[in-house]
C-alpha cells in the first residue's frame, strides 16, 4: 500500500512522536508514505474564520498536489481531515467555484480535479479500518494488548457534522477506535466523554471553558477504569496530555492518565517498545501503560 | 409492527423524590417516530408522562430531547433507527423489517450479537436546561434569556418609511439559512461549550444575531459585532466542536454562524476584543503566509501579544496568558518535547521548501482580493457526475 501523506503541522511541531510513531508503525504495517513536504496547513477551521475561499484554496493546493502522485491521501489529524474535508465538499458542489479557485492554482502548474483517480483524503483511523482492514492488523499483532483498558477519544474533526464525512457511506466510523482497539487486544473502556470536545480550539480565548472540557473527560475516562486514552488528532493530544496539570487544576482533581496518538498503539501492539514511539516525550507518564503491558506478557 | 423499549429519564417534582428511569414497552411500526412512541405510552401506561409536542412534523420545535444520548426532535427521529443506533456496538445493528411481526430474536440480526437482550432505546430531557418535569425543560433561563441578550429585532436607522423597507432580494438571501431555526433548543442542549461555561451566549442566540447582522436593514451590526466580540461568553467562547450543526433538525448550522460572525468582526475592524480571539485568528493567519505550516510559538507570542504595539504595550490579559503559558512550556522542555530551536523560539520555524512558499503567498493574494463565501445550504451540490475514471476500481496495495 503506498498512499500521499500530509503530516500536518503539528505533527512536525509540539508532538513530534507522533511524527515519528507514524512512521515506524507505516514500516510494520508495509505502507509506503510519500510525504508532501510542499504542502501547506489545512488552515484548522481558524483560517476559514478570516477568509473562507482563501482556506479552501490552500487546501485546493494540497489535493491538487497529492493528485500529482496518483495516489489515495491520508492524514494523521482529525482536525485536518474535518477542516480539509469541509473544504473539499464545498470545492466538489459547484464548478463554477472550484474553477476559481482553481484559479489561484493555474500558476503553479496545479489543479484540483474533482473525482480524479478516485481521489480520497483519509485519516489514518479510517484507513486502517476500510483499506488495510482490522483482520489484516490483527495478523500482525505480537504484542496483544490484553488486559490494557484503553478509552477512545476520537476529536470532533472526525465525529461530526455527519453528512460531510462520509458517514452515509461509512456509518461506523464512530466507532472505528473501539473496534481498533479490539483488534489489537485491548479492552474498550466506556465513558461519557469519548465524542466530546477536547477544548483545544479555544485555549487561547477562554481557558477555563478549554481546560475543564479537558479535565472533565480525562477524569471520567479515569472513573471510568481507563489505563489511557488514544487519540487520532494531536491537537487534542496537546490539550489532553500537555495540558493535563493545568486541566487538573481547573477541575480541581488529581489526573495523570496517559493518552497515546493512535499510531503509537498500534505500534506497541506490533512490538515496538515504548521508546521507540516517543511515549517518553509524553507530559502524562505512559509508565502505567508500560507496566500494564509488561505485566500481561509475564502473565502470557 | 414491532416492539421497543424506551428507557424514559423520568421526574416528578411533586413526588419529592429524585429523577429515575423508567422502561416502558411499546408496539409501533419502525418508520413511526420516537415521539409517536412516548405518546403510545403515555396513553396506555401512564398519562402523567410528560412532554412538549405539537405539530409532529418538525416545525413548531416543541419536542426537542435527548435520543440515545444525541439531541434532535423526538418527531423526526424514526424509532426503528433509534433502536437500530442504540444497539450498533452488540451487532444487533439492522433495524427490523418493515412490517415485522416481532423482532428477530436478540443477536440474531446480523448472526454477530452476543446473545443478550437488545438495548432499550435511551430517552431523556434536553440537556444543559434545568428539567421541570419528565421530559420537560425550562427554556426560559437558557434559551430566551439568551436570544434576548442578542438584541433580536431590527434596529434601523432615520425615519422608519411610509411602507415597508425595500432591499434587493439577493440581500436577504444570506440570512434565510439563520431564519429557518424553529427555535427547538436541540442545538443548547448539545452545545459542549455550554456545558463547561453555562453562561456562554449559545449557538441559538448567536445564529440569532447573524440573522440582524447579515440583514441589510439593520444600522447597528457593528455595534452588536463588538458587542459580541467583547463579551467573554461571546462568539470567541464557541469550542468549534460541530455539535450543534448535527443537532440542528432545520440545516441552520449556528456554528457556521458563530464563524461568519467572526469574520464580519474581523472585517469590521473589531481587533482588540479581550479573549484574544482576532489576535489568534489574524496571527494564525499571517504565519501560514509566512511560513506555510504552523509556528506554534509564535502563534502563541502572537495571540496575546500582537506585532511591536502588542509587545510594547501587552493588556493585562496577554500577560496573564504567557505567563501562564510558561509551566507548559518547562514541562514540554523536561520531557523532550520541545528541544529544538525552532519550536522555542518564535519565529525561527522554516518556511516551505523549494519556491513552495511563493505559491502559498500567490494563493493569498488570490483570495483576498475575492473573499467569495460559497454556501452549500444557499447554492446547493451540483448534479453533475464527476468525470468516470478508469482507475477507480485499481487495487491500491
Amino acid at each position: 500500500m503506498k498512499l500521499a501523506y500530509w503530516p500536518g503541522c503539528v505533527s512536525r511541531g509540539f508532538t513530534p512522536e507522533l511524527h515519528g510513531s507514524m512512521a515506524f508503525t507505516a514500516e510494520k504495517l508495509g505502507i509506503e508514505l510519500v510525504e508532501l513536504d510542499r504542502a501547506n496547513c489545512c488552515g484548522a477551521g481558524v483560517i476559514a474564520e478570516h477568509n473562507q475561499e482563501l482556506a479552501d484554496t490552500l487546501n485546493a493546493r494540497t489535493f491538487a498536489l497529492a493528485q500529482q502522485t496518483g495516489l489515495a491521501m491520508m492524514n494523521i489529524c482529525s482536525t485536518c481531515q474535518g477542516a480539509q474535508s469541509e473544504c473539499q465538499q464545498r470545492l466538489d458542489a459547484d464548478s463554477a467555484y472550484r474553477a476559481h479557485v482553481n484559479e489561484a492554482l493555474a500558476g503553479q502548474g496545479l489543479e484540483y480535479v474533482k473525482g480524479k483517480d478516485g481521489f480520497t483524503n483519509k485519516n489514518f483511523l479510517w484507513l486502517l479500518v476500510e483499506d488495510y482492514g482490522l483482520d489484516r492488523l490483527a495478523e500482525k499483532v505480537v504484542r496483544p494488548l490484553s488486559g490494557l483498558w484503553v478509552g477512545p477519544f476520537y476529536g470532533c474533526y472526525v465525529v461530526r457534522p455527519k453528512e460531510r464525512l462520509g458517514y452515509d457511506e461509512f456509518p461506523e466510523r464512530d466507532l472505528y477506535l473501539e473496534k481498533t482497539i479490539e483488534a489489537l487486544g485491548g479492552e474498550v473502556v466506556e465513558y461519557d466523554g469519548a465524542r466530546k470536545c477536547c477544548g483545544f480550539p479555544v485555549i487561547t480565548m477562554n481557558r477555563e471553558t478549554s481546560l475543564r472540557q479537558a479535565g472533565t473527560h480525562v477524569g471520567d475516562a479515569l472513573d471510568a477504569g481507563a489505563d489511557c486514552l488514544v487519540t487520532p488528532c494531536p491537537l487534542c493530544h496537546l490539550n489532553l496530555d500537555m495540558q493535563q496539570p493545568e486541566a487538573a487544576k481547573v477541575v480541581n482533581r488529581e489526573l495523570d492518565l496517559a493518552v497515546l496518538h493512535l499510531p503509537q498503539l498500534v505500534g506497541l501492539a506490533l512490538g515496538a517498545e515504548p521508546k521507540q514511539l516517543g511515549m517518553s516525550k509524553h507530559i502524562a507518564s505512559t509508565g502505567w501503560v508500560e507496566e500494564r503491558l509488561a505485566g500481561a506478557a509475564a502473565t502470557a | 409492527m414491532a416492539t421497543y423499549t424506551l428507557k424514559v429519564r423520568r421526574y416528578q417534582p411533586e413526588s419529592g423524590e429524585g429523577p429515575f428511569w423508567e422502561e416502558f414497552q411499546v408496539d409501533l411500526d419502525p418508520s413511526l417516530s420516537v415521539l409517536d412512541g412516548i405518546l403510545q405510552a403515555k396513553d396506555r401506561e401512564d398519562g402523567s408522562l410528560a412532554v412538549r409536542c405539537s405539530c409532529r412534523a418538525a416545525i413548531c420545535g416543541s419536542c426537542g430531547m435527548k435520543v440515545n444520548g444525541s439531541s434532535t426532535l423526538a418527531c423526526k427521529t424514526m424509532i426503528g433507527e433509534a433502536h437500530a443506533q442504540a444497539n450498533r456496538r452488540k451487532g444487533n445493528d439492522v433495524p427490523p423489517p418493515m412490517g415485522a411481526d416481532e423482532l428477530p430474536p436478540p443477536g440474531s440480526a446480523n448472526g454477530a450479537g452476543d446473545g443478550s437482550p437488545d438495548n432499550p432505546i435511551v430517552v431523556e430531557p434536553m440537556g444543559n436546561m434545568p428539567v421541570i418535569k419528565d421530559l420537560i425543560t425550562d427554556m426560559e433561563s437558557t434559551h430566551w434569556e439568551k436570544i434576548r441578550r442578542v438584541t433580536p429585532w431590527l434596529l434601523p436607522h432615520g425615519e422608519p418609511p411610509e411602507r415597508e423597507y425595500v432591499v434587493e432580494p439577493e440581500s436577504m438571501i444570506d440570512v434565510t439559512q439563520s431564519m429557518a431555526c424553529i427555535q427547538c433548543g436541540a442545538c443548547v442542549s448539545a452545545c459542549l461549550s455550554m456545558e463547561a461555561d453555562p453562561d456562554f451566549i449559545g449557538p441559538a442566540a448567536l445564529a440569532k444575531a447573524y440573522r440582524f447582522v447579515g440583514d441589510p436593514r439593520d444600522a447597528e451590526s457593528v455595534e452588536r459585532l463588538h458587542d459580541l466580540a467583547h463579551d467573554p461568553h461571546g462568539i470567541y467562547d464557541c469550542t468549534h466542536c460541530f455539535s450543534c450543526i448535527d443537532a440542528c433538525p432545520k440545516g441552520v448550522a449556528p456554528m457556521d454562524q458563530i464563524m461568519r460572525l467572526r469574520r464580519k468582526a474581523g472585517e469590521a475592524g473589531i481587533d482588540e476584543d479581550p479573549n484574544n480571539g482576532h489576535n489568534h485568528m489574524n496571527a494564525f493567519t499571517k504565519i501560514i503566509e509566512k511560513k506555510g505550516t504552523l509556528d506554534e510559538s509564535l502563534l502563541l507570542q502572537e495571540s496575546y501579544a500582537p506585532g511591536l504595539k502588542g509587545k510594547l504595550k501587552p493588556t493585562k490579559g496577554a500577560i496573564k496568558g504567557l505567563l501562564g503559558s510558561i509551566p507548559t512550556a518547562i514541562r514540554g522542555i523536561k520531557t523532550g518535547k520541545m528541544r529544538s530551536l525552532p519550536k522555542l523560539i518564535p519565529g525561527v520555524h522554516h518556511k516551505l521548501p523549494g519556491g513552495a512558499q511563493d505559491e502559498v503567498k500567490a494563493i493569498y493574494e488570490h483570495a483576498e482580493q475575492h473573499r467569495e463565501e460559497f454556501n452549500i445550504y444557499i447554492r446547493g451540490e451540483e448534479d453533475v457526475e464527476p468525470e468516470p475514471d478508469e482507475t477507480a476500481t485499481e487495487e491500491k496495495v
